[in-house]
């Protein structure tokens, strides 16, 4: 007894620092699944302020650029509203259809892009409503899925993230392939398993696929800037984004309302 | 440890986290070089403190990082590391008697200090992307990655110790 007592004080160091490197080894598995990195995060309230307080002080650095994009944007949905040829009893009869999502606008408080699985924290969380496996977008484009809320505050996959996979089409044929991340630069995704016999040029438009339950269907994504052909003839092209994913400022939740209808829908499915 | 150090270091903790999460970790280079200088906290940890306590205190500063930085452990894990070898590589650095000759590291020679830090820094950066690219095929990037993050890294370190370097005469 003794001398298994004497081995630990003598080893306390050696021990100390083997049960310190598990626990690190086991939060960094954790966080290399999907959803479960739920021990250490952002999120947290410490944090969450901390951010906040350094974003409040750097947003006034941009805030010209930030007035120039509502403005945009605003100018964008006058124009669309003024074009819209329905009639206001034409909309009410499609509105089941088209009040399927709604959107909640958020400020960014951090954005990390210069590693391999990138997140970004926002400054609205479950108590506004926000839930896990929420799609954001900017006014210009695709950001990424809501992974993990806290009161207020949520973070962010963003698609600069190896490990997302978010679904993408062409806008002129409909053929789909997912998006991911080759980590080499913060403006560039790439599009997978698009099939061979897809029209595929330079300069082309891509959308979200409107396969998932996450994102509607037809949100900008990016133009093509280069594209090979892989050995299982698929295409992997390369997406130049709309968004500058280094400078990210307001963001929308898109909520969908019939997101769990859908899911029991297709779980029922696999089930017969 | 004497009241003065406890108050220096726990300030130094503090100063040193903030300014990594606020400002360090946003700088971005080319697109993904980013200095780590928390380490100095390490570094700088009194020669002749508790051992046990410096690997305690490591691994806290890692974690706060983490928690920061959305990366799950790997801060902490690299911390860690370079808590627990920081013995072994003062001996190597200044030789078997830094502890009783009560080294300090702006007094030693220009060749060692940078040996020390060079060694330091090389370790934990290396942990660090390793375990945070995750995957064999990709050791060309962790390879890049802790060269390019290292280089910058020396040089803040350097730049920051001879900045705050204390007059003692």
């Amino acid at each position: 007894m003794q001398q298994i007592i004497s081995f630990f004080i003598k080893n306390k160091n050696f021990l100390l620092f083997a049960v310190l490197f598990l626990i690190s080894f086991i939060l960094t598995l954790e966080s290399h699944s999907y959803h479960n990195s739920k021990l250490v995060s952002s999120t947290n309230f410490f944090s969450g302020k901390i951010y906040k307080v350094s974003s409040s002080i750097t947003d006034y650095f941009d805030l010209k650029e930030q007035n120039k994009s509502l403005l945009e944007q605003n100018s964008m949905l006058l124009e669309f509203q003024a074009n819209s040829t329905k009639s206001r009893s034409q909309k009410m009869l499609d509105s089941t259809l088209s009040r399927n999502f709604s959107f909640t606008d958020a400020m960014v408080i951090n954005n990390v892009y210069g590693k391999t699985n990138n997140h970004i924290t926002i400054d609205k969380g479950h108590n506004d409503s926000l839930e896990v496996d929420m799609g954001v977008i900017t006014s210009k484009g695709l950001v990424g899925i809501v992974n993990k809320t806290s009161g207020k505050y949520a973070r962010i996959q963003s698609v600069l993230n190896t490990r997302s996979q978010i679904n993408a089409q062409l806008k002129k044929s409909k053929h789909f392939g997912f998006l991911t991340w080759n980590t080499q630069n913060p403006h560039v995704v790439q599009l997978t398993e698009i099939p061979k016999l897809a029209p595929i040029a330079i300069g082309d438009t891509i959308i979200t696929g409107g396969n998932s339950s996450i994102f509607p269907k037809g949100i900008l994504v990016g133009s093509i800037a280069n594209y090979t052909l892989e050995n299982n003839d698929s295409y992997t092209v390369d997406v130049k984004l709309f968004n500058d994913m280094t400078n990210l400022s307001h963001v929308y939740v898109i909520k969908n309302k019939n997101k769990q209808e859908i899911i029991q829908l297709q779980s029922n499915n696999d089930a017969e | 440890m004497q009241n003065n150090q406890i108050f220096i270091n726990t300030v130094r903790f503090f100063i040193l986290m903030l300014l990594q999460v606020i400002v360090l970790n946003h700088i971005n280079l080319l697109g993904y070089v980013n200095p780590y200088a928390y380490i100095i906290f390490i570094l700088l940890f009194p020669f002749d403190g508790n051992k046990t306590l410096l690997i305690l205190l490591s691994f806290l500063l890692g974690l706060c990082i983490d928690m920061f930085s959305d990366s799950g452990g790997v801060h902490a894990a690299a911390c860690v590391l370079i808590g627990f070898l920081r013995p072994i590589l003062l001996k190597f650095s200044f030789g078997v008697s830094y502890q009783y000759n009560a080294v300090k590291l702006n007094k030693v020679t220009f060749k060692e200090r940078l040996l020390y830090i060079i060694l330091m820094v090389s370790i934990h950066h290396f942990m660090l992307f390793s375990l945070e690219v995750f995957s064999l095929s990709h050791i060309s990037l962790i390879l890049k990655s802790t060269l390019f993050s290292g280089i910058f890294s020396t040089l803040l370190i350097l730049c920051i110790l001879l900045l705050f370097k204390r007059k003692e005469n």
